[in-house]
């Protein structure tokens, strides 16, 4: 019988709990980015895209290098949240969120921002046209529109925080009941010899967890498809 | 109510420069495509921004350049139906008629009452349908019921025929001549159809390359030789209106009173009463010098000679006042001479009742 240890369970309910909020921090923003970057046209838009682009690119230990300088004790944002609000996110859970977050901004925003660009501007007109302002078209005719690709956007960037783990350990480590999420407490366990079957598990449940969330996914995704074009 | 359009834009190589006016009834913008039709109702709507002038709807100024006035579309209550419905494809039929109407009752503004325009437009058995299922033409019904309801002061309709055969266009003209009358909403009706126009429209606005050549009744319009031409208006024609007297069922001919006369046209459908306005080709009309007896022509008036235009080689346009009409006439030169008109000359008109088209403008 497979019944899960303590240990094991913690890393379940920390690597869902990471991305979780990960992937609801990062939506409003995501959602955000991507419209602006569907609809509109600005100097430096081009820029604006690869910066947004390059956790996708650049090693992930340069991206936590980079979380580490900017909201480490001593780094810019870090300094003055503790010195403000007495807070670290650094070595805690939260600091693993915002490594996950960053790591899988790329993706959500490409996803929703493809998806946004399919919506039909002259649907958009038409509300103009009866009534509805920027906003009021944005939530009740372009967003409700856009329902699937957000779906997509959501689930490609939740597989990849739950995965997330090189800018992760840069900026976070591995600390007990804070950041040893899935990938981090496997990488523990791969470190120490004699503990191969233990890491199998986790391998295994790894595999489990992916399986069901795409599964999920693609049932919500048609399930949201099917209510905008009745197909 | 009223609008007032005086607007110039260009975008790209074309350049609009559009001035007219018009108040009650149904308004066709008329002309080739890309004459700028299109361009002008999205310009009224405030879809585009022109680069310069001033438009007013019911007094109240919705854009001016100089003033630095730009009333948003959500804010300018004027109704779009787009050639191509547009349905919002994530709402049901109820929600789509909802959509406008809603917004502008929060906003204080009354609207038609739901109910009537629903069944007007005969979409009550559709209203908790989804848009996907729809054909074609209940697709527009369903468009058009959502810019009424939405309380325009003005609709605009964008070629709303043009995406839908032949068949299912009688169906929903009908359906626009109705709101016409029932809610009495000032309508600009984009179209490069001439039945269309002939079906619907009170007056008309012509465009040529993004001038207007030309604005005033259908009539006026219409008897003008001179714009068919540039216009593609087709064949030169009289265009006139009557009301039908009376019908010779025995024979099957209709009989169809105008200011100055009365033709006689085949009955098919027409009923006694009914608004008609017939469309007499120049090309179908003939002209005799003296009343001509033992002929088939069952439409013969006497008339005088007014214009002659020269600009055809081997044939001429002449128009014929007939009391307070005018009718068009096509012929060669060789007649012309033979017959030695002028204008001045008193002559005899003559068009075969078959030649007549007619349409049914109330009744």
């Amino acid at each position: 019988m497979f019944s899960l240890s303590p240990a094991e369970i913690e890393a379940i309910y920390l690597s869902l709990k990471v991305a979780f909020w990960a992937i609801t921090i990062s939506l409003p923003f995501g959602i955000a980015a991507a419209w602006c970057l569907a609809r509109l046209s600005f100097p430096g838009k081009t820029i604006v895209d690869v910066i947004l682009h390059l956790p996708l690119v650049v090693p992930p230990i340069v991206v936590g290098y980079l979380l580490l300088l900017t909201f480490g004790r001593q780094g810019v944002v870090g300094s003055w949240l503790y010195d403000i609000f007495g807070i670290s996110v650094a070595f805690s859970w939260q600091g693993a969120a915002i490594a996950a977050a960053v790591m899988a901004f790329p993706l959500m925003v490409r996803a929703i921002r493809l998806s946004i660009e399919a919506v039909d501007i002259r649907l958009e007109q038409a509300a103009r046209t009866l009534g509805a302002g920027p906003f009021d078209v944005f939530f009740n005719i372009t967003l409700p529109l856009t329902g699937s690709g957000i779906m997509v956007g959501i689930i490609l960037a939740f597989a990849r925080a739950l995965g997330e783990f090189g800018a992760t350990i840069t900026f976070v480590s591995t600390i007990p009941g804070q950041t040893n999420t899935l990938p981090l407490t496997l990488y523990t366990l791969a470190q120490v010899p004699g503990r191969e079957a233990a890491a199998l598990r986790l391998v295994v449940i790894s595999i489990v967890i992916a399986f069901v969330s795409m599964f999920a996914s693609e049932i919500i995704a048609r399930k949201v498809r099917k209510r905008i074009t009745g197909q | 109510m009223s609008l007032s359009v005086d607007l110039q834009n260009s975008l790209g190589e074309f350049s609009l420069n559009a001035n007219f006016y018009c108040d009650e009834g149904i308004t066709a913008l008329f002309g080739k495509s890309g004459a700028g039709k299109t361009s002008i109702v999205q310009l009224i709507a405030g879809l585009i921004e022109p680069d310069e002038g001033k438009i007013v709807i019911d007094d109240e100024i919705v854009f001016d350049k100089e003033k630095h006035i730009n009333l948003p579309t959500e804010d300018r209550r004027v109704g779009y139906v787009f050639q191509e419905s547009r349905l919002f494809p994530h709402m049901t039929v109820r929600k789509n008629l909802n959509f406008g109407m809603r917004r502008r009752h929060h906003a204080g503004y009354d609207t038609l009452p739901f109910d009537d325009v629903v069944t007007i437009l005969g979409i009550s058995n559709l209203l908790e349908r989804g848009t996907y299922s729809l054909s074609g033409g209940e697709r527009q019904r369903v468009a058009l019921g959502r810019a009424l309801l939405s309380g325009p002061r003005l609709l605009l309709m964008d070629e709303p025929l043009a995406a839908l055969d032949i068949e299912r266009r009688w169906e929903i003209i009908p359906f626009i001549e109705n709101i016409h009358h029932q809610f009495n909403i000032p309508v600009i009706y984009v179209t490069h159809s001439v039945d269309e126009i002939l079906q619907l429209a009170d007056n008309m606005v012509l465009l040529n390359e993004g001038r207007v050549i030309a604005a005033g009744s259908i009539e006026s319009i219409m008897n003008r030789p001179d714009l068919a031409a540039v216009s593609g208006m087709g064949d030169p024609s009289s265009v006139i209106q009557g009301d039908i007297k009376s019908i010779d069922n025995e024979n099957g001919l209709a009989m169809i009173a105008f200011d100055s006369g009365t033709f006689c046209v085949p009955s098919k459908h027409l009923k006694v009463n009914a608004r008609v306005r017939v469309r007499i080709r120049a090309r179908d009309v003939s002209i005799a010098l003296k009343k001509p007896e033992d002929i088939s022509v069952l439409n013969i008036f006497p008339g005088v000679v007014q214009h002659i235009s020269n600009n055809q080689e081997t044939q001429v346009d002449l128009s014929v006042k007939i009391g307070g009409e005018v009718i068009w006439a096509q012929i060669t030169r060789k007649s012309l001479n033979d017959l030695q008109i002028k204008p001045g000359s008193n002559v005899f008109v003559m068009v075969k009742a078959v030649a007549i088209e007619q349409t049914i403008l109330k009744g």
